[in-house]
């Protein structure tokens, strides 16, 4: 290293030479090596690692990166049909705004005095799920909504000291790999679906769900799209046998959807990206989990409480609370593990649900259900397109089968590609008797004349 | 005025902000939502039609209704009533590694070419952020000596979570996946070393220091391995601060019981350069690319753990892995042996992007330097605490300097004045710094503060934080009641009550404290 041309990094004060050295003056040392002297020598590392020359100034960098990211192609630039878990809603001004704010977005674990505002938005958060769930506890937010199934089926298992869950065939398969590995030690079966509607097998559930079972899970509305009509049902059959039901369902639909809590749900959980969020390659997930208020619940949460304290002024505060149930405060003896998870996420949709209020999210679900409702309409008139489990109502999403086309959905959405269309997620290996099928997505967002747009050009594709 | 010595007249913003509910009024709409188009909705008839009876919402959600300005206007009063890394002297939040984000890679992840990409996208039009995640991962592997890395952890915990369900799939691979059934840490390793693998099932033998050198003897890890160690989760440098030489040998001596060795890198950013976890020994490792490579904290989240594994583990990381063929990038998901997803989709990239464009401003001998500078400045910091505030001490290790943080003691400060390190916390942010990590529970060392003043922090600022310190254990000796009443200046005063201990008095959300205070719903 050539000190004398060495210039200052930007991002480093004391890289000046000077002020190192009246820094190692007031410590008593000649170098920073006598410091690090006591690294054994056969644990340093005496290499150069092999990285690429620094850009230093900011216009180089930006030059570079501007360059890598042209090279991607975005969903504005692009008509889009990708849903899956990740979706492309309006992300309003403000959420961008609040979530930019050098405050809260470099703010870290600060606590109850320092940190007020933030302590008093995550509160905010946790109140708005409550009332949008239509429940009294409400955890933090997660790290995905994947997360939050896993810890709410494993809620399941910590009430009532079974190790038998069971799932709808339709479920998530990125969140049922996630499960597998994080409940390794329960047993995952698969509840069938009625073939024309999708709707979970009343039947199947009663023949496998036993006193064994833990936990009962659906998603509402299903991965695959459709509205499950049946959750009483199945959360009647969850009870009789001792087992807690668990919902996941939609944000974006419990403005126009009943919240799942009403219809039997011990737990409710999900995905909050859809408030607020930009997808950001899947960057914006983010979970919830809420439940009833009772300890039996609450004590089973592994994350941080928020909870609200009054002093003798009336001014409110937050602090983390019941601590010891956490892995901070009793290490492998606390509920799961403990770490830094998505906070910056769960202001923002805090300000979400502020902006939209409860008009704003009936609003935001019956303009999904009108498009996914025309879309399926229109798409299913396209000779050689069908529409899967037609006979239930669909939030959001949609399969399409393309069986009798004689293309496969790889083909179809290379041919939309062209025309700068992303079409739907091909769920050929995941869902394999599904046939060659891809699940569509609509929001918002989407325009009747895209879904027309859409409609024209697979007719021109499969015609 | 000396500006060495300036101590700032601080108020942090109060407001007195109303709960987000308090502010609706009935009507008032934030955001609205495009009419539907009226031929659409003539095709396709009434709402009551398209959903099942029983799946309406009954009772719409009692959210509140706010026109947007005031909107706005509350969420940025509680901004201001934040104290984020940016405008303060983040030094108090050790092993957080506090160090400035650089403002151009936010610019990076709110451009559309990245913020709209959705994650399922057609390869070919995503081929500039998997080079992205390509280069980060070559990167990484040449900063730690691993052979690969995944970025689906969304944080350290998960991280050290998927580390720990590689080492049960490497053992039940081998046949011993129900006879290695305990994992070894030590005490001052952090608390997810000891629950992500238990967790994952293992059980846990926790090494406890000696209390002159700061970490645990050989002598007893030689006791605790056995056929039964699956392998070992460790912090070093833990967050004494105090480099722990003895661990080359510690992992020889649970490699020869057959387990392997797990390095939480959370606490980096005092070993760029010098030592990786490669010529330590290591098998696995993680880094926080929101900790030591420069993405904002979030108000904690959304971050990466980037774990990374030696050759022979590769095959059980999560998929997709990024792959190259010279050409083109792809996604892999073709690993019979992977653990599978940690997280959905790739993990948060956001946070990847940020870090490879802070890497790249950064390059090798920078990258070096900036684990010297984080030296330097602790042990600068140390030499002022300890030679011109009173009642701290640097217990262990005596004598001997530190890595990039420390853990401080403020036993014989309260001893001499009753004070505590909770006042002192408190007080703290009067003058405009953060409140600061103390410990992890149970405390170990008595009185803990655990400062980590990063490469990011100018020698001037090192000496306000000192002298902040230095003026509040003159308030301690002189006048404690001002310490123990604080804060004085935050957003709110002292909230005198105990934390709860009773589930039944939590109050997370507003309805709950509503219903408690006997406040009608529906008001």
């Amino acid at each position: 290293m050539e000190k004398a041309k060495r210039i200052a990094h930007p991002y480093m004060p004391n890289s000046v030479e000077t002020i190192k050295q009246e820094m190692l003056n007031e410590i008593g040392v000649d170098s920073i090596e006598e410091i690090i002297a006591y690294i054994p020598e056969d644990q340093r590392f005496r290499g150069k690692m092999n990285l690429p020359e620094p850009l230093l100034s900011e216009i180089e960098l930006k030059d570079h990166m501007e360059e890598i990211l042209e090279k991607n192609t975005s969903c504005k630039d692009n008509l889009n049909f990708l849903g899956a878990g990740c979706y492309r809603h309006y992300v309003p001004a403000i959420c961008d705004e609040i979530n930019s704010r050098s405050e809260f977005l470099t703010a870290y674990c600060g606590e109850t005095y320092t940190d007020h505002g933030k302590c008093q938005a995550i509160f905010e958060f946790t109140s708005l799920m409550g009332e949008l769930v239509d429940m009294d506890v409400v955890g933090l937010a997660t790290y995905d909504g994947g997360q939050a199934t896993c810890t709410a089926l494993r809620m399941a298992y910590r009430i009532t000291g079974r190790t038998e869950l069971l799932v709808p065939r339709t479920m998530n398969p990125e969140i049922l790999s996630q499960l597998k590995n994080f409940v390794d030690f329960m047993t995952i079966t698969f509840i069938n679906y009625v073939p024309i509607t999708g709707q979970l097998d009343l039947n199947d559930l009663r023949s496998k769900i036993s006193d064994k079972t833990a936990g009962v899970y659906i998603e509402n509305p299903s991965y695959l799209g459709f509205i499950e009509e049946h959750g009483e049902e199945i959360g009647k059959i969850a009870h009789e046998n001792g087992a807690i039901f668990v919902v996941s369902a939609d944000p974006s639909s419990l403005g126009i959807l009943e919240s799942p809590v009403n219809y039997g749900a011990d737990i409710t959980c999900g995905d909050i990206q859809c408030l607020g969020m930009h997808m950001g390659y899947g960057s914006g997930l983010s979970g919830y989990i809420a439940s009833k208020d009772d300890p039996k619940y609450i004590m089973n949460f592994p994350n941080h409480f928020y909870s609200l304290y009054e002093n003798d002024k009336g001014e409110f505060g937050y602090a983390r609370s019941l601590n010891e149930r956490t892995s901070y405060g009793s290490r492998e003896k606390g509920i799961e593990y403990l770490g830094t998870n998505t906070g910056l996420w769960a202001i923002t949709a805090a300000v979400y649900l502020s902006l939209m209020g409860p008009e704003g999210m009936y609003d935001l679900g019956k303009n999904i259900i009108y498009k996914s409702k025309y879309a399926v309409k229109v798409l299913s008139e396209i000779k050689g397109i069908n529409v899967l489990f037609n006979n239930s109502s669909n939030f959001k999403e949609f399969i399409l089968n393309f069986d009798e086309t004689g293309k496969t959905v790889e083909e179809i959405n290379n041919e939309l590609l062209r025309l700068g269309i992303f079409g739907g997620k091909d769920l050929s290996k995941d869902f394999k008797e599904l046939g060659n099928g891809a699940l569509y997505c609509v929001t918002e967002l989407t325009k009747k004349k895209d879904i027309d747009k859409l409609a024209g050009a697979l007719k021109d594709i499969v015609g | 005025m000396n500006k060495d010595i300036k101590l700032r007249n601080f108020h942090e913003a109060k407001w007195d902000e109303p709960i987000i509910f308090e502010l609706s009024t009935k009507g008032q709409r934030g955001i609205l939502i495009p009419e539907l188009e009226k031929e659409m909705k003539e095709q396709i008839g009434e709402i009551n039609n398209l959903i099942p009876e029983k799946m309406m919402r009954k009772i719409k959600p009692a959210l509140p209704e706010i026109s947007q300005p005031q909107v706005l206007r509350h969420f940025l009063r509680l901004s201001q009533e934040t104290l984020g890394q940016d405008i303060n002297i983040d030094i108090g939040l050790g092993t957080c590694t506090m160090k400035y984000s650089p403002k151009i890679n936010e610019q990076f992840v709110r451009y559309h070419k990245f913020s709209e990409l959705h994650p399922l996208q057609d390869e070919k039009t995503v081929q500039g952020i998997l080079e992205i995640i390509y280069k980060t991962e070559n990167m990484l592997k040449e900063i730690s000596g691993m052979d690969a890395f995944s970025f689906q952890p969304g944080g350290g915990a998960q991280a050290v979570f998927s580390n720990a369900s590689i080492l049960k799939a490497y053992h039940s691979d081998r046949g011993e996946g129900e006879q290695r059934d305990e994992i070894i840490t030590t005490f001052l390793s952090h608390p997810v070393n000891a629950a992500a693998p238990r967790t994952k099932g293992f059980k846990v033998i926790t090494l406890m220091p000696n209390e002159k050198t700061g970490y645990a003897d050989l002598e007893a890890l030689k006791a605790a391995v056995s056929e039964r160690t699956a392998g070992m989760f460790i912090t070093n440098p833990e967050d004494t601060g105090i480099y722990n030489p003895l661990v080359k040998e510690m992992i020889k001596i649970v490699h020869d019981a057959g387990g392997l060795c797990i390095a939480d890198q959370a606490d980096a950013n005092g070993l760029f350069g010098m030592t990786r976890a490669k010529e330590a020994g290591y098998d696995m490792c993680h880094f926080n690319l929101h900790k030591a490579f420069a993405s904002p904290h979030g108000s904690m989240g959304p971050c990466c753990g980037a774990e990374g594994v030696r050759n022979f583990l590769t095959k059980y990381l999560p998929v997709p892995v990024v792959k190259f063929d010279g050409n083109r990038y792809s996604l892999d998901y073709d690993k019979p042996d992977s653990i599978g997803k940690i997280r959905e989709f790739y993990g948060v990239i956001s946070v990847v992007l940020r870090s490879y464009a802070w890497i790249m401003s950064i390059g090798a001998d920078y990258l070096k330097e900036v684990s010297e500078i984080s030296v330097l400045n602790n042990n600068y910091m140390m030499k002022k605490f300890l030679t011109e505030v009173k009642g701290i001490s640097a217990p262990w290790a005596e004598g001997l300097y530190r890595m990039e943080q420390i853990r401080y003691s403020w036993a014989k400060l309260k001893n001499d004045t009753g004070v505590t390190t909770d006042d002192i916390d408190r007080r703290c942010g009067d003058y405009g710094v953060q409140g600061y990590f103390q410990s992890h529970h149970p405390w170990i060392i008595q009185e803990p503060f655990t400062p980590e003043p990063n490469e990011t922090f100018s020698k001037m600022e090192i000496n306000e934080y000192v002298n902040i310190f230095k003026k509040i254990s003159e308030e301690a000796y002189e006048n404690p009641e001002l310490v123990k009443t604080a804060p004085h200046n935050a957003p709110i005063s002292l909230i005198k009550k105990e934390i709860i201990s009773n589930p039944k008095d939590l109050i997370v959300t507003w309805r709950v404290y509503k219903r408690k205070k006997g406040i009608d719903q529906a008001e």
